[in-house]
This record gives structure tokens, C-alpha cells and sequence, in this order.
């Protein structure tokens, strides 16, 4: 500190207020800019500073490895991605096939229904309706006109209230009429036949047939060909006692 | 008394205009201003012991400003930047604090 011309305190005080009288000199102006640079830099840079992300100051090699690790995190994730997609896929074909199989197994719950009899069934077929009054009509002659019906291709049939299926069985009553499936039925007999209308109808009529036969006994028989008929009569189905399902191969 | 004017201005014109830093400049800024404060620290303490000349701040504050520049420019292109950037704000600090010293010890007698 040797060049220092004095150490006293209001000397030095009396120079600096001296230095900042405002004189309006080109050199003051000058200076005065330059301070107003530094105040904008001041500013500038505070403020990017505390809104940066760090990244804009950041050198080279940390740019490098916040990239390398970047990459690597989004590899990671790709790959999770990939594997969640996969397992998506998968249950989505999963519920597809489901889906299917339920459907499927609807539709074969529902031919089985009409089979068993454990469904009510429509559609285009014949009414016959069966008139003794002399009390001829056996059960053998109900059986025949049964045969012709499936032999034509219905589908589903009732007898009076009583479903017909595989199981049926027909007996002569003790005291006229006929029983079915232990339900006893007397003259006139109604039966619905589900199936194609015309080849049913022609079967029934053939030369020697159920037709012919019955008016031969005495009986009377009319055969309506319908769009639609309703065979509303159910069967309980019943478990088999012994027959097991046996793996088809 | 025009310089602190213009330091106000300067930082009001920051804050309000908000414009952006050019990117060539970002890495520079910091260490330019640092550079401008040693300028700044100097001029006082010369005004305080009577010897401030217009000429001599102008001029050392336009060097101190561009040399500091220079030597990150240079230790960004040798691969030492950020050695060389810490180099440059130790100094320069240091250079501040004696300046800071003397201000006090004239103003203050301490």
C-alpha cells in the first residue's frame, strides 16, 4: 500500500463522494454504460441460473454420462415395455379364445336343449291333429306316425303336452288312449313337429303310409303345413344311471 | 453517481425485458461478470485513494472482460474448462477481497 497518498478515513470519504458527483462528462457516460452492461449481465445470469435445469452449464463429459445413463434408463424401459405388451397380448388373445369357447359352447348348449328336450323349440313344420272316436288308434300306429316324422327330419316333436325324444316310449292304455312317457293321452292327439313342413307332410301321406293306415282303421288325421309352429312341451333330463362320457380320441 | 444510475438501469432492464442470453455467450457470462465486479472493485478503491481515472477503468473493465473470456474460450477448446473457469473465479475473488480490504481500511480506518 505505498502508493496510498493518506490513510485518513474523511479524506478518503471526501475523494470517493467526489468521484460520484454526477458530471456529465463523455467518459461519465461511458462508464455509466458499461455499469449498466454489468447490471444486465447481473440479471441475466441470476435469473438463468435459478431457472435453469443445470444441463445449459453443465461441460462436455457430464453431458456424456447424463446421456449414457439416459440411454440405458430408456433401453430399460423399452424393454419393460416390450414385455408389458407381450403379457397385454396375451390376454387379449386369451379373452378372444374365451370368448369363442363360450360362445361355442352356448350354441352347442342350446342344440342339445333341443334334442334333450330341455328347451322350447320354433320354427316353420306341421300340427296334426289325430281323431278315434271308434277307439282304434294303438300305440304301435302313434309309433309308426313318430318314425315317419324322424325319418322326414323333424327336429323337435311333441305329443299332446309331452315331449318327444330319444327316450319316448309309447303304451296302449289300460282303458283306451295311449300313454306316453307315463303321461296317458286320449283321442283327439295332437303332436307339432318341427322341421321342413312339405317332407314331413309328404311322408306322412305316402301310399300304405301313417295316413292311409289311419283312415283304413277309421280314424281321422289332419295334417296343416305351418310357417310356424311352437313345441312348448319340456322334458326333465335325467343323469344316466351307468353311460359315462367316454374320451373321444 | 452515473454508474450506480447505470447499474440500476442495467438490472431493471434485465429483470423487466427478460431477454434471452445467446447461447455462444452462456458459458462466458458468468465469468465476465465476475471479471466486471474486479474491474468495478478496483475503480472504487482507486477513487477512494484519489487516483481514478475515467481511462484507465474503462479500459481495464473492457480487458478484464475479454481476457477472462479468452481463458474459458481457450480452456474449453484445450479440455480444461472447468479447471481453467474455477482458476479464473479463485483469482479473481481473491483480487476482489484485497480490493474490498483497502476500500475498508480507507473508509474505515480498520
Amino acid at each position: 500500500m505505498s502508493a496510498t497518498p493518506t490513510n485518513d478515513p474523511a479524506a478518503s470519504r471526501a475523494r470517493l463522494r467526489g468521484a460520484l458527483r454526477p458530471r456529465a462528462s463523455r467518459s461519465q457516460i461511458v462508464i455509466g454504460l458499461l455499469f449498466a452492461l454489468l447490471g444486465l449481465g447481473l440479471a441475466l445470469q441470476v435469473r438463468s441460473t435459478a431457472q435453469s435445469d443445470g444441463l445449459t452449464t453443465a461441460r462436455e463429459s457430464d453431458l456424456v454420462r447424463i446421456l449414457d445413463s439416459l440411454t440405458n434408463r430408456n433401453d430399460r424401459l423399452a424393454a419393460e415395455r416390450a414385455d408389458l405388451e407381450a403379457t397385454r397380448e396375451a390376454l387379449k388373445s386369451g379373452t378372444g379364445q374365451s370368448s369363442t369357447a363360450l360362445a361355442d359352447a352356448r350354441s352347442r348348449a342350446a342344440t342339445l336343449g333341443i334334442l334333450a328336450g330341455t328347451v322350447a323349440a320354433k320354427g316353420p313344420g306341421i300340427d296334426i291333429t289325430i281323431t278315434d272316436p271308434a277307439g282304434k288308434v294303438d300305440a304301435a300306429t302313434l309309433l309308426d306316425a313318430v318314425q315317419e316324422l324322424r325319418d322326414a327330419g323333424a327336429e323337435a316333436l311333441q305329443i299332446g303336452n309331452v315331449r318327444v325324444v330319444a327316450q319316448t316310449w309309447l303304451l296302449d292304455g289300460s282303458n283306451g288312449g295311449i300313454t306316453v312317457d307315463g303321461t296317458t293321452l286320449t283321442s283327439p292327439y295332437r303332436m307339432v313337429a318341427i322341421g321342413d313342413p312339405r317332407t314331413m307332410s309328404g311322408a306322412l301321406r305316402i301310399p300304405g303310409g301313417v295316413v292311409e293306415s289311419l283312415r283304413n282303421v277309421g280314424a281321422d288325421i289332419q295334417v296343416t303345413e305351418q310357417v310356424q309352429v311352437q313345441v312348448t312341451a319340456l322334458r326333465v333330463p335325467e343323469s344316466p344311471q351307468y353311460a359315462r362320457p367316454a374320451p373321444s380320441r | 453517481m452515473i454508474a450506480v444510475l447505470g447499474l440500476i438501469l442495467g438490472i431493471v432492464l434485465g429483470l423487466v425485458l427478460q431477454p434471452a442470453v445467446p447461447l455462444w455467450a452462456q458459458p462466458y457470462l458468468p465469468i465476465a461478470i465476475v471479471a466486471a465486479l474486479d474491474a468495478v472493485f478496483g475503480a472504487v478503491r482507486a477513487a477512494v485513494e484519489g487516483l481514478f481515472d475515467d481511462r484507465v477503468f474503462v479500459i481495464s473493465f473492457l480487458a478484464n472482460v475479454s481476457v477472462a473470456a479468452l481463458i474459458v474460450f481457450l480452456g474449453d477448446q484445450l479440455g480444461v474448462g472447468a479447471q481453467l473457469s474455477t482458476g479464473v473465479v479463485v483469482v479473481l475473488a481473491v483480487r476482489i477481497f484485497s480490493n474490498a480490504a483497502a476500500i475498508r481500511r480507507h473508509l474505515l480506518g480498520a
